[in-house]
């Protein structure tokens, strides 16, 4: 087997062991600034870099070198606050943060925890800290993380201390929603896509795998399903109440009425104040299918979104479909999808996970994903040319975009 | 007492590999870490109060997992971690 290239155009890579690792407890003299792309991977975080035309990224960290990062991201209310979701194989998750541009982490004083119940049921112990969202933008300091199990929590003060959201952890139905815990996916149940109205701080949405889909008009106090019109995965009714896997969601943040999902079982859109799920990945060519995890969306045009479908087919492998790497990309609201191939590998064999597909706000906007096998891939003209703009990182589970503001 | 602190938690202690703390129970030693090294004792004991997979706590070169365990001034405490993983 021949070994895998760097295509040409991918000047921008440089090559690890450029920077020293940065240890999370010492105050190093990372500063990020413009547009960076924070990426998590299993063995820490790194920051690429760009320059201001977006031709050259360059490879800084990582941070946290053998941490699991699942989730490094920017608070874009002040543009300098970064929150990462992490931990070890064999330390507790917990939240470090930074207000200083990456200069200095702190760990958060009370990380994401579970309370205890209120009867005899045996605590639950937060095994993942997996997403992170910025709250609404008129909550500065204001965030939630989602865990795996299924917790959600609420910190007022910039991520230094949460606390669980009790309307879901303490849930009557959350038993009956998460389901058995000892059939739980080796890889963790998570709370994932927690969504803030941008008109509403009150009005959320969030994803879990063992339930569905969640909304909540009162800030989290309540909740409720908002599954129709979606398939699920297992069992013999496929239209249940719950029991459906979302793998990414999201809505738009111009048109706050649109919601995307890129689920277990096809691609869906959401037209609120609808309830119901339509399925776009129908649209999709049908030796591609429309399976896969992450979903991204232009910033600016809510009929065009960014998908990375993978092989659902028999054992589900989860690569990409015929080992022939490619982005989906729809202009109309999912009616139509293009294929998007052209600067990739003829063979690969990566997964795409939910956190590591984003776009930037750019004229022409940057679409960039991380890889299973540890590559970090961009376009700046929205998908018609991609390039490795890293190789040879751990196993990416996050890609976010940061614009920093100094 | 002294304490042994395995590598993946030097970070908390400024790199130290043995610190001083006290505690009459492993439970009330191990706050007394957290006192002295915040956050440390999140990463080795979960919120129900259970030591977490792959930590082990070694009294007089004997492996406890009883946090109640009562501990007197003499005590030889090493908190180490199992080596697995990938």
């Amino acid at each position: 087997m021949s070994e895998p290239t760097i295509p040409p155009g991918s000047r921008a890579f440089e090559p690890l062991g450029e920077s020293p690792p940065l240890d999370p407890h010492r105050h190093e003299p990372l500063a990020l600034d413009g547009l960076t792309l924070l990426v998590g991977t299993k063995k820490g975080v790194f920051f690429l870099q760009g320059d201001g035309e977006r031709e050259a990224f360059v490879l800084n960290g990582p941070a946290f070198l053998g941490h699991i990062v699942q989730h490094a991201i920017v608070d874009p209310r002040d543009r300098r606050t970064l929150l990462i979701a992490l931990r070890t194989g064999h330390l507790g998750p917990t939240v470090f943060r930074s207000t200083d541009f990456g200069r200095s982490w702190q760990e958060a004083s009370k990380p994401p925890a579970f309370a205890k119940p209120k009867d005899d049921r045996k605590s639950n112990v937060v095994e993942i800290v997996f997403w992170l969202t910025p709250g609404h933008v008129d909550e500065p300091g204001v965030w939630y993380a989602g865990t795996s199990p299924e917790g959600l929590f609420r910190s007022e003060d910039g991520g230094d201390t949460w606390q669980p959201v009790a309307g879901w952890n303490d849930h009557p139905n959350w038993v009956r929603w998460t389901g058995d815990m000892k059939e739980r996916n080796p890889d963790g149940s998570p709370i994932h896509s927690i969504l803030i109205d941008p008109r509403d701080r009150r009005h959320m949405y969030f994803g879990t795998g063992s339930a569905g889909v969640f909304e909540s008009n009162d800030q989290g106090e309540s909740w409720h399903l908002l599954n129709t019109g979606m398939l699920s995965p297992t069992g013999p009714d496929p239209h249940p109440e719950y029991g459906y896997d979302p793998h990414c969601m999201t809505l738009h943040p111009m048109a706050p009425d649109l919601l995307y999902q890129q689920n277990h079982c096809g691609i869906y859109r959401m037209r609120r104040p609808e309830a119901r799920w339509v399925r776009i990945g129908d649209n999709m060519p049908r030796e591609i299918g429309d399976i896969g995890f992450p979903i991204a969306l232009h910033p600016r045009d809510p009929d065009t979104a960014w998908v990375f479908p993978m092989d659902g087919t028999d054992v589900w492998p989860r690569t990409c479909p015929g080992g022939k790497p490619a982005v989906y990309r729809t202009r109309d609201g999912g009616e139509t999808w293009a294929r998007l191939d052209r600067g990739f590998p003829a063979r690969a064999w990566y997964t795409v996970l939910r956190q590591s597909m984003a776009v930037d706000s750019e004229r022409s906007i940057g679409v960039y994903f991380g890889t299973t096998n540890g590559e970090v891939w961009g376009s700046t003209d929205e998908g018609e040319e991609w390039r490795c703009l890293a190789a040879h990182l751990p196993h990416v589970y996050s890609v976010e975009v940061a614009n920093f503001a100094r | 007492m002294k304490v042994g602190i395995p590598s993946v938690l030097q970070s908390y202690t400024g790199g130290a590999r043995t610190v001083d703390a006290d505690g009459a129970t492993v439970a009330a030693l191990l706050l007394d870490l957290d006192a002295r090294f915040p956050g440390i004792r999140f990463r080795m004991v979960n919120e129900a109060n259970v030591l977490r997979p792959h930590m082990r706590v070694f009294v007089n070169r004997e492996s406890t997992a009883d946090l109640g365990r009562t501990l007197t001034p003499d005590d030889e405490v090493m908190i180490l971690h199992a080596l697995s993983g990938g």
